[in-house]
């Protein structure tokens, strides 16, 4: 109920006083509120549930939790308890 | 689809559970908020992946699951008032009422139609002006300001044809009943990542300091959801409650300022009925006086409603993490999606169903 997924903003428009937008889904077009959402601007990703913009991923929030766990087994060895020389 | 497929890279979820591993010493029991990740545990089989220490129960996250038996029924008796287009989510046509559901009705004639947005059930109404268009506003502070965005959009055009059947709910209310039942099980929380999104974290500080547990803002994908385990886990062994923000990429502290005055500008705070639980106090919203004239249950006499649950349904203590599927005698067998007892049975989202799409009915019982 809550699923809510990540689009790519491709137009901007106003429909009688309301923001609104079309955004990319993977290859499908689907009108969405932006309204309360006034950072969001074209090519931005935004998280859309029931066809409302409610937040707008940040790339580089993103980015560093995906390096981060990729990341894990290095930080795994180094966490590993040093041989004695 | 870019923020999705990295977050599905079976090489990155091998990786965070070789570290879960490696960092659990003790049992902890966690459990996850939402219907949506516990689909997505179950679906991925996440809850197998982990060691045996830990064990992860289903929370109360479902809206289509914990909207009260009356409130259905509502919808229902409105359904079949001549004149009346009923609109809703889709998620909500096959829960079943006392005597039947929207489906059903549908096929017996019933002007039922499924929305994907609210705002369409307002175009509904303005291209039928002849008709009651009725809205079913279900869901939790993710849904709410589409739901308050419907209504109040409805009311700035004058679309007086318009109303709502409103039955909202709050998670902070439900994991503080959840944290003060007797018994209570749940040492760790993976918190609703998307309720976050609009209202931030801030009421989930109070319940970590408050109840010494540890609330981490989880995502939806596999490797968030692990990397949700990883970090309550982490907290858990170090002795550690606080909040941290797993899904950081569309989660931060105050959450959606916009989208918050919206909702309070539609909605006020009220007791609610949840399924399979009973009443929590301050655990919902309601329209607000302003409003009222939007109001599916003012504008619509449906009369007392007499309901009725099956005994045997133990859907309550699924719901609080006391107990799980398979503690259910009934389960896969007198209740099964096509057939439900009761509120984790009754969508996709609630634990009892998410173990019987995969399959788990046909396993004698849980590992």
């Amino acid at each position: 109920m809550c699923l809510a997924i990540p689009g790519r903003v491709l137009e901007i428009f106003e429909d009688r006083g309301l923001r609104m937008g079309r955004a990319d889904f993977g290859g499908t077009v689907r009108k969405v509120c932006l309204e309360h959402l006034p950072e969001a601007g074209i090519g931005d990703y935004v998280l859309v549930h029931v066809g409302f913009a409610l937040s707008k991923v940040d790339p580089e929030e993103a980015e560093r939790t995906y390096r981060f766990l990729e990341d894990l087994d290095q930080l795994g060895e180094l966490q590993a308890p040093e041989a004695e020389p | 689809m870019k923020y999705l497929d990295e977050y599905r890279d079976g090489r990155v979820a091998a990786k965070i559970v070789a570290e879960v591993r490696r960092v659990t010493t003790r049992p902890w029991t966690l459990m996850e908020v939402c219907g949506g990740q516990t689909h997505s545990i179950v679906k991925h089989g996440i809850d197998r992946l982990l060691p045996a220490e830990l064990e992860l129960v289903h929370g109360p996250g479902c809206p289509v699951c914990v909207t009260p038996l009356e409130q259905i029924d509502k919808a229902h008796a409105i359904a079949r008032t001549p004149g009346v287009i009923f609109t809703s989510f889709g998620d909500m046509l096959r829960v079943p009422g006392s005597q039947t559901d929207l489906l059903r009705l549908k096929s017996a004639g019933a002007d039922v139609r499924i929305v994907y947005a609210p705002l369409d059930a307002v175009r509904i109404a303005q291209d039928n002006p002849g008709r009651e268009v009725v809205f079913f506003a279900v869901g939790f502070e993710t849904t709410a300001p589409a739901n308050a965005l419907a209504v109040t959009r409805a009311r700035a055009l004058g679309v007086d044809n318009f109303s709502m059947l409103v039955s909202h709910v709050l998670v902070p209310p439900a994991i503080t009943a959840i944290l003060q039942t007797p018994g209570n099980r749940v040492q760790g929380f993976l918190g609703p990542g998307h309720v976050c999104t609009v209202m931030g974290y801030r009421e989930y500080e109070a319940i970590a300091r408050h109840y010494r547990v540890p609330v981490v803002v989880t995502g939806f994908e596999p490797v968030d959801l692990l990397d949700g385990v990883l970090r309550t886990v982490r907290q858990l062994e170090a002795g550690e409650a606080s909040i941290d923000n797993q899904y950081s990429r569309v989660v931060d502290r105050d959450g959606n300022a916009a989208a918050q005055r919206l909702i309070w500008s539609a909605f006020e705070v009220c007791d609610r009925k949840w399924r399979g639980v009973g009443t929590i106090p301050k655990s919902g919203l309601r329209l607000r006086y302003e409003l009222h004239g939007y109001d599916a249950e003012r504008r619509f006499e449906v009369g007392a409603l007499e309901t009725r649950e099956p005994a045997e349904c133990i859907s309550g203590q699924i719901l609080r993490g006391l107990k799980k599927p398979h503690d259910c005698p009934a389960f896969g067998t007198r209740c099964t999606p096509a057939s439900p007892l009761g509120a984790t049975m009754v969508s996709a989202e609630g634990a009892c169903a998410a173990y019987y799409a995969y399959g788990r009915h046909r396993e004698a019982a849980a590992p």
